[in-house]
């Protein structure tokens, strides 16, 4: 029962498309010449074993790093050199394989500060706490309520996330990634870590935020057999070079992906 | 009561009230090592620097004065009469968000990811710069410094506590500084606003956000650049009114620098990570100092006062090194 069946006519045009990304470090080459696309409402994998440039890739696209060599193509737009804040603020919002939320903060601030591209008064207006900023905060707290009950974290809402349990802060930094309203969603390895409960209600947020919210994403997952059930298409990467590139089935049945990946024959 | 009573409360008081001049250094410490992980030595400097830069807008002074006179030969000294006091102390602002700005470009941009003990020689060294730039635009004489707060004893006080002590007691009364008053208000007055302004306001939460995880706040978007300029530009506004309360105490001069060591057992008792912390470590050494030497300093051959805040800082670093309000350091493992 492949998930990504549901979706195959939603997806658009193209959101973001690299080309011919090599990056290296000194002499150690950690992607070459790697091309794909994510279409606008589709789930994207990235798989590949460990050591592929998976990582790299996923921060290649949110700025953390510059590739030597290749092209980022973002909203049908050329993207130049941009830091990590400045991607954020054209719409892509990410998760970090080792959680990166602000610990000593509120689930409710983490999710707030999601909401910081999309918060415009001055800092003036933000001394004196009236008019514009104050309608601003009530918005945006607004929003970030309607993910608390997405996401089903009311209990936790006033509790610093430094305290929470591992499947929780991972879920808190979905929430997050998704009060960014981001236009790209990456996310790096969302399950990594979690027992299978865990992973259940995760890919059921994933496939909902997909379907309700129409958002785009690109994820990186281990877990082959949920990579397959999840995406619509998937990219495979092994020593920083692209296998191969298509649909779960297709994917699932190439030959240097058997050899390089999965090992064995993955049955269906 | 009793005089011996009411001294002990007196001593207490300006205790209390010496301490708020530690807080209020201590402060601009916290903020920045919040906010960037820097211990910024040289907050006392920028606390002098606010103060001659004050001094200096508000008699019209010419800056560099020294410089043009020996380069061209020529005498100048004052532009005129000087500014008021208000128009003054916003033009000082804005030399101290400059000054933020400039030390963000040229200094700061090129520190990124460099170890802490780097950072925190980069900052002794810009204290050096500073107390330096700041003699050669101003001049290196002490100057007075008068904003129009009220100073001097307080009659009122005196003449309320001179009718609690028991009948034919020698008793003069309390005496308690007004500008020491007036400093506590404004100290409290900064605090509630720099609390209330991190709590609720985008740029405060932003705030909040760079001090926790460098990484994370990127990812949404946050420029740490104009983060570090709004914090250092924050740490020269609390400078400022500590130099200017300072300053009004004791004149602007340059051993106004070596109050932020004080500063330090505050912090180490109040926590380097803890704005209350601040507030309430500069109130226990202020009062436990006074208190100390009133009731021992005289047995020890008194100046009690230069060493028994380093002294308290010790015994603290040995039971609670991360200060009363600090973060307490938990590895998961």
């Amino acid at each position: 029962m492949s998930e990504s069946n549901n979706n195959a006519g939603r997806t658009g045009e193209t959101l973001l498309e690299t080309k011919n990304i090599t990056l290296s470090f000194g002499g150690v080459k950690a992607l070459t010449d790697i091309s794909f696309d994510v279409k606008e409402g589709e789930i994207r994998a990235i798989i590949g074993p460990n050591g592929a440039g998976k990582s790299s890739m996923l921060n290649v696209i949110s700025g953390f790093y510059h590739p030597q060599q290749g092209e980022v193509w973002f909203r049908g737009e050329k993207r130049g050199p941009m830091k990590p804040y400045e991607v954020a603020r054209q719409g892509v919002a990410r998760t970090f394989q080792n959680i990166a939320l602000f610990k000593g903060m509120s689930t409710l601030d983490n999710l707030m500060t999601g909401r910081m591209t999309k918060m415009h008064t001055n800092i003036f207006w933000q001394a004196i706490w009236k008019g514009p900023a104050e309608r601003e905060e009530l918005e945006h707290r607004e929003r970030v309520e309607e993910i608390i009950d997405f996401l089903g974290i009311q209990s936790i809402r006033k509790t610093p996330v430094g305290r929470l349990p591992y499947g929780m802060q991972k879920r808190v930094e979905l929430g997050r990634a998704l009060a960014a309203d981001a236009k790209l969603l990456l996310l790096d390895e969302p399950m990594a870590g979690m027992n299978q409960e865990e992973k259940e209600d995760m890919c059921r947020f994933i496939l909902d935020m997909n379907d309700e919210f129409g958002t785009t994403i690109a994820l990186i997952e281990h877990d082959i057999g949920v990579v397959m059930d999840l995406s619509d298409r998937v990219v495979v990467l092994d020593y920083g070079c692209k296998l191969a590139d298509g649909v779960p089935d297709v994917v699932r049945n190439d030959q240097a992906v058997i050899d390089a990946y999965l090992g064995v024959s993955h049955e269906s | 009561m009793s005089p011996d009573f009411l001294n002990v409360i007196e001593v207490i008081l300006n205790g209390l009230m010496a301490g708020i001049m530690y807080s209020l250094v201590a402060l601009g410490f916290v903020l920045i090592f919040k906010a960037s992980g820097i211990f910024n030595y040289a907050q006392g400097v920028m606390a002098l620097f606010a103060a001659l830069t004050l001094v200096g807008f508000q008699t019209g002074q010419v800056p560099f004065a020294h410089l043009i006179n020996a380069t061209f030969g020529t005498d100048v000294h004052h532009w005129g009469s000087g500014m008021n006091t208000f128009l003054a102390i916003l033009c000082t602002m804005a030399v101290m968000i400059l000054f933020a700005w400039l030390l963000e470009r040229i200094v700061l941009r090129h520190m990124v990811n460099q170890a802490p003990i780097i950072l925190f020689m980069t900052t002794i060294g810009l204290a050096y710069f500073m107390e330096g730039f700041g003699d050669l635009m101003w001049g290196a004489d002490i100057k007075n410094m008068d904003v129009g707060l009220p100073s001097g004893g307080s009659f009122w006080l005196e003449d309320v506590t001179k009718g609690w002590a028991s009948e034919g007691s020698e008793y003069y009364g309390m005496y308690i500084d007004v500008l020491d008053v007036w400093a506590a208000g404004i100290a409290i007055l900064l605090v509630i606003s720099l609390t209330l302004f991190s709590q609720y306001t985008k740029t405060g939460r932003a705030l909040r956000a760079v001090a926790d995880d460098h990484q994370a706040a990127m990812t949404v978007g946050i420029s740490l650049r104009s983060i570090w300029i709004i914090v250092w530009s924050i740490a020269g506004f609390v400078a400022l009114v500590a130099g200017i309360m300072w300053g009004s105490k004791s004149g602007v001069q340059f051993s106004l620098s070596l109050i932020a060591l004080k500063a330090l057992p505050v912090l180490i008792l109040g926590g380097f990570t803890s704005i209350p912390g601040a507030i309430i470590g500069g109130l226990i050494i202020g009062i436990g100092e006074k208190l100390f030497e009133y009731s021992l300093g005289g047995m020890i051959g008194g100046a009690t006062e230069n060493w028994f805040a380093y002294v308290l800082a010790l015994a603290f670093l040995m039971f609670r090194p991360q200060g009363l309000f600090g973060e307490k350091i938990i590895e998961r493992v």
